[in-house]
């Protein structure tokens, strides 16, 4: 297990002073200063030997996407944009660093701001976080009045950091999509190229990157990438807040080490599978979209993207989704369909029409209304939706299906054959 | 997709109260010269504060305070599901029935909403205080099955304790929100934290070192 020492986000749970100054007992703002004077290079440097790879679903590594950035500012400034539009079914990590530790969130603005040569970040809160973007704002401010942003900032680099926050629509944590809605407009993702560090906002070059993802920048910088390198396994470095909910005794937020096995996190924090580890039946191990394990599965896998891409499903935000054997799978993983139809953009006709007609058809395989040659065309259908659209939403529709289909058909057809039977 | 369409009942006129004229200033404040449409989904939040939905003449002054098109803060209005484009209750309730929290009971959650506001949702309590409403995940699910009332979260919740916290709100109290089980805090597990507990998080013990020691 993790220990505390190692943890950083050391008020996770709000049981801390959530003010300024108990951030800085706790360690926030030291030394950010000369963090900054090591100059842009050795911080680009630095987080790329960490091996963070992004916290909010695609891993991508964090350090490579802040140089991405061009070079120079030309005419068009650069910005910093920060994704705290979580809305990931299973997720809610982001939710306690707004709302419990936010200067680590505000520090490591500031960092990744000066290190993609930006003066400007606007932080995008989900809009039904309402208590969790005052918060937010509550720390803004007393960074501005302690000068530890704003323009005139003892850290001596012109610094803006605005709350903004959008009105509901899952589909805004898609980063361009977030950016089309941070412009005011409906968010509907835009296709890539151009992306975004060549012009984002306003046509200005962006980074977008997850609020975990930047909030443990700082404490990465300061401990040393050798740190947090040495934390978890090669490529699947460091700590991760998981989020462990459903059929487990005590759902809870946890940090832990990445590769963690996903059974020790269930019981050690968790306080174990409802009924026991025999009880369980399948598990989403990273948010609504990844696909479901079985138990098999589950009983050695580790939580890490690797370990988790190799048995077809990924670790996605980490969101730990425990189903026990009272689950009933189907309407489980037909209940994200659902979520998925509500939550399409209606820009691309795969996406916009397929997850309807998804949800509809596992609305009838719920009841056995259907037949086994349909699992097929289901299955077809997923195939077409994915990869045909202009961002993941329709991927994310079609992943949780072909996991249920993958692992769990033998329980779709014999829905089928009961139902026929009691026709007759 | 859900689709969302405009009130065929709409008041005369829309006016920003002074309080929340300030409120959009602040806003348009945020953004470069030129990019005040960036405020708009603000700007209709805030009406609705005031108003409780929004209406169609508050799209219109929201457009010409944004000399935005009108047809933009349409699309804006209907697309985000937050936006209330019919009257709601005194107070909003709203359910989240996505897959964490239905394998934890929301179902019982609903239906202590259908007999304590009314058998349908978006229909106005006949004592026209609450008004219920199914929402997608809203990102409490350590905190299984919960609701939102205005602008807090109540989680950790069940039939009964729901049923509790409607009698309270229809009694004119405003209930302490977080979890109301357990006895959590926040996300913790229950029966207290298992991890954060070394004095020294505390005092920067560990964290407090030299920019570059370790590098």
């Amino acid at each position: 297990m993790l220990s505390d020492k190692d943890r950083i986000f050391t008020n996770l749970y709000g049981f801390d002073d959530l003010s300024l100054k108990g951030a800085m007992a706790r360690g926030a703002w030291d030394g950010t200063k000369q963090i900054l004077e090591r100059g842009i290079d050795a911080i680009i440097d630095e987080m790329k030997k960490s091996g963070l790879r992004g916290r909010g679903g695609a891993g991508f590594p964090t350090g490579l996407k802040w140089s991405f950035m061009p070079k120079e500012v030309k005419e068009r400034p650069h910005y910093l944009v920060v994704n705290a539009d979580e809305s990931e079914p299973g997720t809610c990590k982001d939710r306690d660093i707004l709302r419990n530790d936010p200067h680590t969130l505000i520090e490591g603005c500031l960092i990744a701001s000066f290190a993609m040569r930006a003066h400007v970040c606007y932080v995008y809160v989900r809009g039904e976080f309402i208590r969790e973007r005052e918060a937010l704002q509550r720390a803004i401010d007393e960074a501005y009045a302690a000068k530890l942003v704003g323009k005139d900032n003892i850290h001596g680099y012109p610094f803006d950091i605005y709350m903004h926050h959008g009105a509901g629509a899952y589909i805004c944590g898609e980063e361009t999509a977030l950016l089309e809605s941070l412009e005011g407009k409906k968010g509907q993702p835009r296709l890539k190229p151009p992306f975004p560090a060549n012009s984002g906002v306003w046509g200005c070059p962006t980074t977008v990157n997850n609020v975990e993802s930047i909030a443990v920048a700082p404490t990465i910088l300061r401990r040393g990438a050798g740190w947090f390198a040495g934390i978890g396994r090669p490529n699947n470095t460091g700590t991760k807040v998981f989020c462990i909910s459903g059929h487990v005794n005590k759902p809870c937020n946890v940090e832990e080490e990445m590769g963690i096995p996903l059974r020790e996190l269930i019981e050690k924090h968790a306080g174990g599978v409802r009924g026991g580890w025999d009880n369980l039946l399948a598990i989403i191990p990273g948010g609504a979209s990844v696909p479901l394990i079985p138990k098999s599965i589950c009983d050695d896998v580790l939580m890490d993207f690797d370990s988790l891409k190799n048995v077809q499903s990924g670790l996605g935000t980490a969101a730990v989704i425990v189903m026990d054997k009272s689950t009933d799978i189907v309407k489980a993983i037909t209940r994200l369909a659902y979520f998925y139809k509500h939550e399409s953009c209606g820009q691309c006709t795969p996406c916009r029409e397929g997850t309807g007609w998804m949800w509809r058809v596992m609305k009838r395989m719920t009841v056995g209304d259907s037949n086994p040659a349909e699992i097929d065309l289901l299955q077809e259908v997923t195939k077409e939706v994915e990869g045909h659209t202009i961002c993941a939403l329709g991927d994310a529709a079609a992943w949780p299906i072909q996991g249920l289909i993958r692992h769990f058909r033998p329980e779709l057809e014999r829905r089928m054959a009961a139902r026929k039977v009691a026709a007759e | 997709m859900s689709l969302r369409r405009l009130s065929p009942h709409q008041p005369e006129r829309f006016a920003f109260s002074a309080q929340s004229k300030t409120e959009v200033d602040k806003w348009i404040a945020k953004f470069p010269e030129g990019r005040q449409a960036s405020a708009v989904i603000a700007a209709l939040w805030i009406g609705q504060e005031q108003e409780g939905w929004v209406t169609k003449p508050m799209i219109e002054e929201v457009a010409r305070l944004l000399s935005m098109p009108y047809i933009r803060v349409l699309e804006v209005a209907t697309f985000y599901t937050m936006f209330n484009l019919e009257p709601v209750g005194d107070h909003l309730v709203q359910v989240c029935t996505t897959t964490p929290c239905w394998l934890r009971g929301s179902d019982d959650v609903v239906a202590a909403c259908k007999k304590h506001i009314a058998p349908t949702p978006h229909t106005v309590s006949a004592d026209g205080k609450f008004s219920w409403m199914e929402v997608e995940c809203l990102g409490a699910c350590v905190n299984a099955p919960m609701l939102q009332i205005g602008k807090d979260f109540y989680e950790d919740l069940d039939g009964p304790t729901t049923e509790k916290l409607l009698e309270a709100f229809r009694r004119g109290e405003t209930p302490k929100p977080g979890p109301q089980n357990y006895g959590r805090v926040s996300s913790e597990p229950a029966g207290g934290a298992l991890t954060l507990k070394d004095p020294q998080l505390y005092n920067g013990g560990y964290s407090k070192k030299t920019p570059g020691a370790e590098s």
